[in-house]
């Protein structure tokens, strides 16, 4: 069969800087290829250069990307007219993008915003286009498709527009489908019912597809064939089952060690004999929420109890909006609760805290960029905590303490001086986790710690959090929406759905043994560990 | 693209690896002096500011040197901007209002950047019940067109210079306050905000460590563009008779009284009304190249454009 | 349009809601004006005209001798009914004072704001859509100087051209529309100019601000991912999306055509409103000032609220949720 598209030593350059370096690669009706990179390796500028929709000012791009649809002629897409592309976009290439929040026009209906394309290159008159349109929104499963049409895209969940897009993207029954990072955004559950969707489709129609993502496990359930990039380069090109089998490239082996998996590691069983440290009664959180139109009442958290025995860690796993994160906040202060009780080893930790408890709680946040002051130093970050509490008060100078917090999380003495702007994201997450720890805090709550880093990176960040544990023997909040990290961390596991407890039970019982629906279909929802192409 | 990388294969944190595109990156200065209109206005503003200082030593004539035999005489070698219908020099006039002009302006500002930005952070980060009554009170001075509000504060006070600042004061106030509530109410939800939070760190300090600080880039371009304001607004009040009161001079009083004479000596209405054009114009424009440098949405966009 | 009512009558009646506590905000401190002025209001509104029996009829017309708590809601019913008091000066009611001057202001406001909008928006939206070109650089650089310009200089400059150095147009005087359109449009001109260029210039930046930062949005790239022609992406979905941001601008920016008009009025020896609260903060004719400030800041709350009920129509997810 000959590719749908043919991409022949596809450069980019932005300035003096090369960002893409010479790509080759094809993809097969019917085929998918994945392309795989960490931030900044150049993969979705690879494939919006190569289908000539970059609009980046002052992007130059030279190299070779033949499209060649069924039943047409050759088209180079490099340097094509802007009338040529035009042609081509919508109509032999569909694009879905990361965010579905973002990506559909909050004005249009549904309805309007799948037609376009039918209009603009199909000719299909209003009504044609509709019932096209209805047809389509059933092809991608969104309940009562025909109310639909007329709906706006505030009115469906992310999962739901993710759909919507899809359905606009293969409307006009495109050759090739651009899919850049389009599970990203999701929860895990959606992400799996996105995946097979697309495959069905794909079936169906023979499309062609090139799904960009950063994480192999999706790469895995997805791809034929898999390109890893780094910083625009090609690093190994081959198909799905032989790179992860047998990966040549070190970054590759790498990239595959790191990807958090489903019992690869697990911390010593829990120990029941443990002082509580923590407990949590029937706690209950609710939000007032004011819109344009009007005043209603979210429930955050309903009725959750847990005890966290001091050296352990308990894992609240659950999908965005269960409410994970707000009991975070409700124990270090920043959310008052409605009812319900918490005690650090007996002491009354959500009404009239003292100052001195909040020296024994300590967070760290998800966002790396943000959770440091872009105008502190990084010593002034980690001497913050200590300068509140006025410590230390055996009258060493402060800077001695930063060094050694500094030495704690690896990192050498002279980023003190360095402002955020000068760390990477690891870097900077270590300089949080110095700052938690400056005070010797009995508990950390880390809220979704690692999310943010790529994968390399998060494996580093967690040996440091389960070396410091056992050091220190501190306790651990850990907070994640990936099953797997939660796996690797925790000795307990709650699994929150909308506010309320779903199940509540010891790390190896619960992965072994799920008892509830939802944790059993959270679980299947994950990536299994071998490329679907190797199962069958 | 400005943000640095892990290094991915090997993460070694050595003391050199800074990584290039942050080496890279501008200081704020240098990047407004790769502005050439910022350049330009800067330049200005400091040549006008300077005149003021030294108007009463570079004046060549009196400021009320009547001298009715020569009355509206076009400009010429010994009056550079030409008499005005009382035989006064224009152009001494004019740079010895420069000075009291931006005197009002400098000080009026200074009020509203201080009382407006007090009002919008404790509003901004307090929140509640008290936000919601500071900000309907800020939206009540909004329903008033400036010069509107700015006449009835007049109204209440005598005409005279301490009434023109304070009623400029006032009125722009509510601006500072929304302002500076806007960055307050973004810098509040940042998660260094929320840790030194959960350390216990009292509201206080939290609102001079973290707050102020990041909030100071909107306020800087704020109080440049509102620097232009208060100097229109001056003049407006002047114009109206209302400002600063004759026979001292101002620009907005001189070119009240251009208007009768209007066909017979341009130069009379053209002269301070391009003083006012060039100053404000120069406030604009480097609050313009501020906020290219300050905002920082806008400054990746510069950055990259400058590296092309 | 299917409309949900129960979400757009909630939404409207908050912003109803809003407008009035804003209003009684208004009316609170233009009530004030008048107590706060140190010394003896109707004194200084007397001036040389000073006789004691003027006094006390103007003490008693005023209400100014009653207690402060009676004083204000005696004036907060009377103004929702449409009562302003008498003129401290005239004697003569203020309502009928400031609708004799209301549709000369009108004119001036309407006109400006017309002008301001043709300017603007198609300014604003060029100079966004070709963002850093020359044309973008052209518009850019001519709006700062029309933001720099003094309106009352800009009106002179205008009559010094038009009026004294060519005699095209008149330099001063209102003719109602009613008596004869053409006058009205030849006197409206250049004082409309005056306003709607400023106004215009101020909004011109705004409305390129708000048109790039829709142009920046990912639902543009998707529109772009379909093969729409330009002319399709641009309308459909950059100025559909900026029409909300422009509705608001707009809305605050006639805030600053009813300041212009003031001091406009004056070069112009138009007849409204603004001519008059400058007659009446010259001449201290307290009650008069009262009456003109509540009614300007009235109908800047009445565009926004207009602006409002616009939002409402453009924006499904204010019309249903």
């Amino acid at each position: 069969m000959s590719p749908v598209l043919s991409v022949e030593n596809l450069r980019v350059a932005i300035g003096s800087r090369e960002i893409v370096q010479g790509l080759s690669f094809a993809v097969e009706p019917e085929a998918t290829l994945g392309i795989v990179g960490e931030s900044g390796s150049g993969k979705s500028m690879t494939v919006l250069a190569a289908t000539g929709l970059l609009d980046a000012p002052g992007a130059r791009v030279t190299g070779s990307s033949v499209l060649t649809p069924e039943g047409a002629g050759p088209l180079e897409l490099v340097g094509a007219r802007r009338s040529a592309l035009r042609r081509v976009h919508g109509d032999k290439i569909g694009f879905v993008f990361q965010d579905p929040t973002t990506s559909l026009n909050p004005l249009l209906t549904l309805e309007r915003q799948i037609t376009e394309s039918l209009e603009a290159h199909r000719s299909l008159t209003r009504r044609a286009a509709a019932s096209r349109a209805l047809e389509l929104l059933e092809a991608v499963g969104l309940p009562e498709p025909e109310q639909r049409l007329q709906s706006y895209p505030h009115q469906l969940s992310g999962g739901q527009r993710q759909r919507v897009m899809i359905a606009i993207a293969l409307a006009c029954d495109p050759a090739l489908l651009v899919a850049d990072e389009p599970t990203t955004a999701l929860d895990v559950t959606t992400q799996a019912q996105i995946i097979e969707l697309v495959r069905t489709l794909q079936r169906e129609r023979g499309t062609a597809v090139v799904w960009i993502s950063h994480d192999l496990g999706v790469i895995g359930q997805v791809a034929d064939d898999v390109l890893v990039l780094q910083e625009g380069r090609p690093l190994e090109h081959r198909g799905v089952v032989e790179l992860m089998d047998e990966p040549r490239h070190p970054y590759t082996r790498e990239l595959l060690a790191a990807r958090p998996r489903l019992g690869a590691s697990t911390p010593p069983a829990a120990t029941d004999d443990g002082e509580v440290l923590l407990s949590v009664r029937d706690l209950d959180v609710r939000f007032s929420v004011t819109s344009a139109a009007g005043r209603s009442i979210v429930h955050a958290v309903d009725g959750v109890s847990f005890d966290v025995r001091r050296g352990q860690t308990l894992g609240i796993v659950g999908e965005s909006g269960s409410g994970k994160s707000t009991i975070a906040n409700v124990l270090t202060g920043l959310v008052r609760p409605h009812g319900g009780s918490a005690e650090l080893a007996g002491e009354d930790v959500l009404h009239r805290a003292s100052h001195d408890l909040r020296r024994r709680i300590a967070m760290v946040f998800q966002d790396p960029f943000s959770s440091l002051d872009p105008r502190m130093r990084a010593g002034e970050s980690i001497a913050e905590p200590l300068r509140v509490h006025r410590l230390p008060s055996d009258g060493r100078p402060r800077d001695e303490r930063v060094a050694e917090l500094l030495e704690l999380v690896d990192l050498p003495a002279a980023f003190a001086q360095r402002y955020p702007h000068e760390l990477s994201g690891g870097q900077r997450q270590r300089v949080s986790i110095a700052r938690a720890l400056a005070l010797e805090p009995e508990l950390v709550i880390l809220d979704e710690s690692t999310a943010s880093l790529d994968v390399s990176i998060q494996a580093r960040v967690l040996d440091l959090l389960r070396r410091l544990q056992s050091e220190l023997s501190l306790t651990f909040v850990f907070i994640a929406h990936d099953l797997a990290i939660v796996q690797q961390m925790s000795h307990d596991v709650l699994v929150m759905q909308r506010g309320q407890t779903a199940e509540h039970a010891a790390a190896a019982d619960l992965f072994a043994d799920p008892q509830q629906d939802y944790t059993r279909r959270l679980l299947a929802a994950i990536p299994p560990d071998r490329p679907r192409r190797a199962v069958g | 693209m400005t943000e640095p990388r892990d290094e991915i294969v090997a993460d070694e944190h050595g003391a050199g690896v800074a990584p290039t595109d942050e080496a890279a990156r501008m200081t704020p200065f240098r990047l407004l002096a790769s502005n050439p209109l910022t350049v330009v206005s800067a330049l200005v503003l400091a040549v006008v500011v300077l005149l003021a200082i030294a108007a009463p030593w570079v004046a060549p004539y009196g400021i009320n040197a009547v001298d009715v035999a020569n009355a509206l005489q076009p400009p010429s070698a010994s009056h550079w901007f030409g008499t005005d219908d009382l035989g006064r020099d224009v152009f001494s006039r004019v740079i010895v209002a420069a000075r009291v002009s931006l005197q009002v302006a400098v000080v009026s500002v200074t009020f509203a950047l201080l009382v407006g930005v007090l009002i919008g952070v404790v509003s901004g980060y307090v929140g509640g019940l008290l936000d919601v009554v500071l900000m309907r009170v800020v939206d009540v001075m909004f329903a008033f067109p400036v010069l509107l509000l700015a006449l009835a504060i007049v109204a209440i006070l005598q005409p005279g210079m301490a009434t023109t600042m304070l009623a400029i004061g006032i009125v722009y106030t509510p601006i500072f306050a929304r302002v500076a509530r806007a960055s307050t109410l973004s810098v509040r939800h940042e998660p260094y905000v929320q840790v030194s939070r959960t350390m216990g760190t009292p509201t206080t300090t939290i609102l001079r460590t973290h707050v102020l600080p990041n909030i100071s880039g909107p306020l800087i371009v704020q109080t440049s563009l509102s620097l232009a304001f208060a100097i229109l607004s001056e003049a407006a009040l002047s114009f109206l008779g209302l400002g600063i009161q004759p026979p001292a001079p101002s620009w907005g009083g001189m070119l009240f009284s251009a208007q009768g004479f209007l066909g017979q000596a341009w130069w009379m209405s053209v002269f301070p009304g391009v003083a006012i054009f060039v100053t404000v114009l120069a406030f604009n424009l480097l609050g313009d190249g501020l906020r290219d440098v300050l905002d920082p949405k806008q400054r990746t966009l510069i950055e990259s454009r400058s590296r092309r | 349009m299917r409309v949900a009512p129960r979400q757009l009558v909630v939404f409207l009646g908050r912003r109803l809601l809003y407008s009035a506590v804003v209003l009684l905000g208004v009316l609170v401190l233009v009530f004030a004006l008048v107590q706060v002025v140190p010394g003896d209001p109707i004194r200084l509104a007397l001036g040389t005209r000073y006789t004691e029996e003027a006094y006390q009829a103007l003490l008693a017309a005023s209400g100014l001798d009653r207690p402060l708590v009676e004083q204000f809601f005696s004036y907060l019913g009377h103004a929702l009914t449409g009562d302003l008091g008498v003129s401290f000066r005239s004697g003569e009611p203020v309502t009928a004072l400031l609708l004799q001057r209301l549709p000369a202001t009108l004119s001036l406001a309407v006109v400006g704001l017309v002008i301001a909008l043709v300017i603007s928006i198609p300014a604003g939206i060029w100079s966004a859509l070709h963002e850093g070109r020359l044309s973008d650089a052209i518009i850019r650089v001519t709006s700062q100087f029309g933001v720099s310009v003094p309106d009352f200089w800009m009106g002179m400059l205008l009559i010094l051209l038009f009026s004294t150095t060519w005699v095209l147009l008149p330099s001063s005087g209102y003719v109602a529309l009613s008596d004869d359109g053409a006058q009205w449009a030849r006197r409206v001109l250049l004082p409309g100019l005056t306003v709607g260029l400023v106004a215009g210039a101020i909004m011109t930046r705004y409305i390129r601000s708000a048109v790039l930062e829709v142009a920046s949005m990912s639902y543009v790239r998707t529109a772009r991912s379909k093969g729409l022609s330009s002319g399709i992406v641009v309308r459909r979905h950059i100025l559909r999306n900026a029409l909300v941001p422009v509705l608001t601008i707009a809305g605050i920016q006639f805030a600053t055509i009813l300041g212009g008009v003031i001091v406009v009025e004056v070069v112009f020896a138009w007849p409204g409103l603004g001519r008059l609260v400058y007659e009446s903060v010259a001449a201290r004719d307290y009650s008069m000032i009262q009456g003109s400030v509540l009614l300007i800041a009235a109908m800047f709350l009445l565009v926004n609220l207009i602006v409002d009920v616009l939002y409402a129509v453009v924006d499904p997810r204010i019309r249903l949720s």
